[in-house]
């Protein structure tokens, strides 16, 4: 069996992430080739075949372009699977591919079983096992969800050009907004989330993080509706954050809040539903209302 | 100039999901139901670009399913589209992303949709990969997870959100399709007498077997609950008790009680 990776590398930089590639390669018990549009003095750590595009060239963000490229070498290699993360790069590129070769798409493998891939289902409260039905598969696998690897230093560099097409224009990056609070820093943090209910709700979660001397985190929907400022958001698209206490209130634990919190060392969950995913990574999960349970819980530590 | 937005109606999530008899799916009885959360940015922002345009903008929504996503549907129309249409497949939950996108390529292709619009991903399949198929069936540009969105005669600039918190900016030709992420905006509560206008609206109901061509590329064998990997405390009972426990657990493994 073989795969094409597709790696990863953005302003300037190859992303850490690609060597998850590997660790799902090495799980399938397959061979690799990888397809990389970088720069040739930043090569990866990897031994086998590297297909690669200059980056000056094909640009960082080309679709259309970067999809002519992995054409070029699904041709070359025939391989039976073409293995992408499931990232802002990934998951744009992965369905063109899939809709070019007309071949299946599996999109956010967490596990390899048997007869297919595991994938989440239902906002991660549920599992599907997915099995293509032909030989060939586009796949994008779940950030974090295997290990990285690496398998030698000197890749065997091939080199691929492909013409631009053009039909998008990419104009740059627009950088993160800044920092207000550093909750890299905080001890402990009590983030919010959209089980709160409404913005009149936030000064209950805050009244709980002064009471433990925390600061305030909050899931993506309470940053989005301006409940809360963005720089108290914690997931992938915030801040990653390893407290010795971590209390999420209302969350219910989507993959891309967990990947921001889940190294905590200690993590209370407070949500109304038993089966909320939170419960997977929570030390506690306590089942209970936020809006009763937490008062309760700051007005009794005020007192001890 | 038309505009084009598709829906799906998935379940609350916060439901309890059980297997169906086949253990490919979930079971749909006690489900409610409502519109895909990332496919609510993806009407508003039709019905923003809409009503910047005016009355020569025609904005249809369409949503492939049983008779329930017609549910779905008159919420869309409520918020503004103009009219709709129901593809109705009673089994719309057994395809795969290929053939849902291929049913929609096929419906749109002889109807020169200027801009489409989808969510970028359902929650209950998340496969986040029905829009970008349905772009390249149709040979238009897209582009995904749009967190910024703006359109001049003919021309779309996108922000597409990247990981992080960093953004990549992206200009492109109509035709077009953006798939729409959390944060491009704050859809709308349909007002009362919106809704009432809403009614007078048209819904084309078609079969899907008329628009499906494709067959399936991939097939789920399995649907089931996560393994409980253990280990995490579930405490259930009386407020009063439950911040008793809590505080002895506060004490007794973590260093923050001091
Ligand atoms: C590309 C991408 C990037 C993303 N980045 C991030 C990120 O950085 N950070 C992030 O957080 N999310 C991110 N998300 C969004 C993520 O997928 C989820 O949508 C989000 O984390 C859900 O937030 P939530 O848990 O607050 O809300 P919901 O999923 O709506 O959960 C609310 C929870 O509250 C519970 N609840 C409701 N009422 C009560 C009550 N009265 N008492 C107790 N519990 C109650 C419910 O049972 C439920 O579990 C991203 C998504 C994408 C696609
Ligand atoms: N049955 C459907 N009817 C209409 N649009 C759909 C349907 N299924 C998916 N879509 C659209 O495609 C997007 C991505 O879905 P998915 O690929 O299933 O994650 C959704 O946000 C919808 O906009």
């Amino acid at each position: 069996m073989k795969t094409l990776l597709i790696g990863e590398y953005r302003e300037g930089k190859l992303l850490e992430s690609t060597y998850e590639l590997l660790g799902f390669a090495s799980q399938l018990g397959a061979e690799t080739a990888f397809l990389l549009v970088a720069n040739e003095f930043q090569l990866p750590a990897y031994d086998g075949m590297l297909y690669l595009a200059d980056v000056d060239i094909c640009g960082e963000y080309n679709p259309d372009l970067h999809k002519k490229l992995v054409l070029d070498a699904v041709k070359r290699e025939n391989p039976d699977y073409i293995v992408f993360l499931h990232s802002s790069y990934g998951w744009d590129l992965a369905p063109r591919v899939a809709a070019s070769l007309k071949v299946a798409q599996i999109s956010e493998i967490i596990a390899i079983v048997p007869g297919g891939f595991e994938v989440g289902s239902c906002n991660a409260k549920m599992r599907r096992t997915v099995k293509p039905n032909g030989t060939k598969a586009v796949l994008t696998i779940q950030a974090g969800a295997f290990p990285s690897e690496r398998t030698g230093t000197s890749p065997k560099v091939q080199k691929l050009t492909a013409e631009s097409t053009g039909a998008l224009e990419f104009l740059g990056y627009e950088a993160a907004e800044k920092k207000d609070v550093d909750l890299g820093k905080a001890e402990v943090i009590v983030s919010a989330g959209r089980g709160i209910g409404k913005k009149d709700n936030v000064p209950v979660i805050a009244a709980l993080a002064k009471a433990l001397g925390g600061e305030v985190g909050a899931s993506r929907p309470v940053v989005d509706a301006g409940w809360v400022e963005h720089s108290h958001q914690v997931g992938t698209t915030g801040q990653t954050v390893s407290p010795k206490l971590y209390v999420a209130c209302g969350i219910s634990g989507a993959i891309q809040h967990l990947a921001g919190m889940k190294k905590s060392d200690f993590i209370i969950a407070i949500n109304k539903d038993k089966d909320a995913p939170i419960g997977e990574v929570a030390d506690v999960l306590v089942v209970a209302d936020v809006l009763q349970f937490v008062p309760a819980l700051t007005q009794k530590l005020q007192n001890v | 100039m038309k505009l084009l937005v598709c829906i799906k109606q998935v379940p609350d999530l916060e439901s309890r999901f059980k297997p169906d008899s086949e253990g490919v799916w979930y079971s749909e009885s006690d489900l409610a139901w409502r519109m895909n959360e990332y496919d609510e940015f993806a009407v508003e922002q039709a019905v923003q670009l809409r009503e910047k345009l005016g009355e020569t903008v025609e904005l249809t929504v369409l949503s492939i399913g049983p008779d329930r996503v017609v549910e779905a549907i008159k919420k869309a129309l409520a918020m503004g589209c103009d009219n709709a249409v129901h593809i109705q497949d009673p089994v719309a939950a057994a395809k795969d992303p290929w053939q849902i996108a291929s049913v929609i390529a096929v419906y749109a292709k002889d109807k020169g949709y200027d801009l489409i619009f989808t969510g970028m991903q359902s929650q209950d399949r998340g496969s986040a990969q029905v829009g970008v198929m349905v772009a390249e069936q149709l040979g238009y540009s897209s582009c995904t997870t749009l967190v910024g969105f703006e359109y001049d005669s003919g021309v779309v600039t996108a922000k597409r959100e990247l990981e992080g918190g960093i953004k990549g900016v992206v200009k492109m030709k109509t035709p077009a399709l953006v798939t729409c992420q959390l944060g491009l905006n704050v859809p709308r509560y349909p007002t009362l007498p919106n809704i009432m206008k809403s009614k007078k609206k048209e819904i084309i109901t078609l079969a899907v077997s008329d628009l499906l061509t494709a067959e399936p590329l991939a097939a789920t064998i399995s649907f089931y609950s996560p393994t409980k990997k253990g280990g995490g405390l579930v405490l259930e009972g009386e407020v009063a008790s439950l911040v008793d426990q809590v505080i002895g657990i506060l004490k007794e493994k973590t260093s923050v009680l001091r």
